[in-house]
């Protein structure tokens, strides 16, 4: 019961994926498409009601024992991913049908997609290490395809600089891999925190540690190694770009917070010291890159950099409270930034470009957008009451709570600089006058367009304002993920069965 | 052997740094072939090396009798070469379409995606 309930939120799209691939021709697949999310959503929401109820979940594939077989686990953090993953999905795939041309549908669109969030899903699931490995390779060459789908000068490019960095960080992964099973003989998680812990040399793993940080902050875009996201992030569908930044980079740093809470916790002072001065550097240089944009999805580009700052520094500070935090602000951000550049896509769709300079006069001509432009941007720039307010406090809260000043002050300036690009969005792209003169009504793209574009906006907002309004469960949820993530003797015991 | 097996890894990952550095996007897809091998090569070496003890089941029998050679990385490693040929060929692919779309495989002239003229906004 167990294992169908872990394996069924990455074989249903799996399955869609085939079926959409089938029928790619055929409108049926855009429906087959949009089941598979809804049924990928059903069984994520099987998985979180599974886990609130028996905490740590495992479940061993083909019953091979761990550690020797692959195990599947989900605790809460991993749930929490993995049901966020889907209603990402769910919003992309209602998305699509209105953006994508059906030229790139034949070529398996729906395929590639659903084959991305069945990767991301396996990565948020798996007890074994060269599992995730493989996870993630599922979702780059996944990934790598929907990048330059569609073709043309732009996107080869962007996708040349993309596959090119990506490949290089997955080798420094894998051969950590390697390096780490030679320390310790294990490739499952929770036997690997035992042997990491009981390895003659210490100083080998720390070693070993930074090149995990490397690997997976190549993936999180973390400074100085996000150079392939703003370079990449702006050419592909907005659909594609939305689900890129809502779920690619925090498989990254999902990682690095399993990774950094389960094995590599011999030396917390050393490696989440190097932590919070990369995230502290990942969150400036992210919002000034912003500051010095002015393309709608570049803009936005950027500040996802400037975001993972604030996740990765909630793992590095380490305390109960910063977990939390990073936990919470991983959720709210993947609903925000998906949604933000849903809502680029629109406004090309109406207004006819993304450069904010050849755009305006949204505000007049479409108040609905604009409306729902102003909640998620103003939740990733941290007012109250919205999602990202609380995200941001409570990473605040953590940082004052140790009395670590300069990050607080580095926090709370980066959310004022965020403030400055958003206006700048808001002042450019809705405030002022078109320049061609134009009127950029809803008229300007077809009413199954625009519904297609607006139905996930709508619903990914409102999502914002729930949490916003309504933080204390889910504040509540992120406590008990960040106390398992700090102490994972559940975690280890529902892998090993409790008998190491 | 162990010294041999890191020399190699070693020569490898020098000689691929030194491809990778280069402006050519086919001397880094060549960079990156090497330090994939070397990798391997890695993982392959981390599972310890036994030398004329190959992981066979004799007939009749459940399990390997004696000392055999540790079969694991070397499933790790046919796994990641399987990947690995899967991601080379469609960057292969995707080289050359690029090079047929922008004419040049020098990076630096590869600027379509971000301008040079965005700068100067």
């Amino acid at each position: 019961m167990t294992s169908w309930v872990l394996v069924m939120p990455i074989a249903v799209p799996f399955l869609a994926a085939v079926a959409a691939f089938l029928w790619r021709a055929n409108p049926a697949g855009r429906m087959i498409s949009l089941g598979g999310s809804v049924l990928t959503l059903m069984a994520s929401i099987a998985l979180m009601v599974a886990v609130l109820d028996e905490g740590v979940i495992a479940a061993q594939m083909s019953n091979w024992d761990a550690p020797f077989g692959i195990t599947l686990v989900a605790d809460y953090l991993s749930a929490v991913m993995v049901v966020i993953t889907a209603i990402t999905g769910l919003a992309t795939a209602i998305y699509a049908m209105g953006e994508i041309p059906e030229a790139t549908e034949r070529l398996g669109f729906h395929a590639l997609f659903q084959t991305l969030i069945a990767g991301v899903t396996g990565a948020f699931l798996t007890g074994d290490l060269f599992n995730l490995y493989v996870w993630f390779e599922v979702m780059l060459i996944a990934s790598f395809s929907l990048l330059v789908i569609g073709g043309g000068k732009e996107r080869l490019d962007a996708g040349i600089k993309y596959v090119a960095l990506n490949l290089v960080s997955t080798l420094i992964f894998l051969s950590g891999i390697g390096l780490l099973y030679g320390i310790t003989g294990t490739l499952n998680l929770a036997d690997m925190r035992e042997g990491v812990a009981n390895a003659e040399n210490q100083g080998l793993v720390t070693v070993i540690a930074m090149m995990f940080m490397v690997g997976f902050g190549v993936k999180a875009a973390v400074f100085p190694l996000f150079f392939w996201l703003p370079a990449s992030y702006h050419t592909p569908y907005f659909a594609i770009s939305a689900v890129f930044a809502g779920l690619l980079t925090k498989v990254g740093v999902y990682a690095l917070m399993r990774m950094f809470t389960l094995v590599f916790v011999g030396d917390v002072g050393f490696t989440h010291e190097i932590l919070i001065w990369v995230s502290l550097l990942t969150m400036f240089t992210g919002v000034i890159g912003a500051a010095a944009q002015t393309d709608f999805r570049k803009i936005l580009s950027f500040h996802i950099i400037s975001q993972i700052g604030y996740m990765t520094l909630g793992l590095a500070l380490f305390t109960p409270l910063a977990l939390m935090g990073g936990v919470f602000y991983l959720v709210h951000h993947i609903i925000v930034k998906a949604n933000l550049f849903f809502v680029a896509g629109l406004a090309k769709q109406y207004a006819g470009h993304t450069d904010l300079d050849r755009i305006g006069g949204l505000y007049k001509s479409a108040p609905l957008l604009a409306a729902l432009f102003i909640i998620p941007a103003f939740s990733l720039a941290g007012f109250p009451p919205l999602s990202g307010f609380w995200a941001k406090y409570l990473i605040v809260k953590a940082a004052l709570e140790i009395d670590a000043w300069f990050v607080a002050f580095v926090s709370l300036l980066v959310g004022l600089l965020t403030i400055y690009s958003m206006t700048k969005i808001w002042g450019l792209a809705f405030w002022k006058p078109h320049p061609d003169g134009i009127d950029p009504t809803p008229d300007r793209a077809p009413p199954q367009v625009t519904r297609a574009m607006l139905t996930p906006i709508a619903g990914l907002a409102a999502m914002t304002i729930i949490i916003g309004f309504f933080p204390e469960p889910f504040v509540q949820f992120a406590e008990t993920a960040a106390t398992q993530l700090l102490d994972p003797t559940a975690y280890v015991d529902a892998v090993l069965g409790g008998t190491p | 052997m162990e010294a041999l097996t890191a020399i190699v890894i070693g020569t490898l990952t020098a000689a691929s740094v030194y491809l990778m550095l280069a402006r050519n996007f086919m001397r880094f897809l060549f960079g990156l072939v090497l330090l994939s091998n070397a990798v391997n090569l890695t993982i392959f070496a981390s599972g310890r090396m036994t030398k004329g003890h190959p992981a066979l089941v004799p007939y009749g029998e459940d399990a390997p009798l004696g000392v055999v050679g540790n079969a694991l990385p070397q499933a790790l490693v046919l796994t990641a070469i399987v990947i690995g040929f899967g991601l080379l060929a469609f960057t292969l692919a995707l080289a050359f379409e690029g090079y047929r779309r922008m004419r040049s495989v020098d990076t630096d002239k590869m600027r379509f995606a971000e301008p040079k003229e965005d700068a100067q906004k």
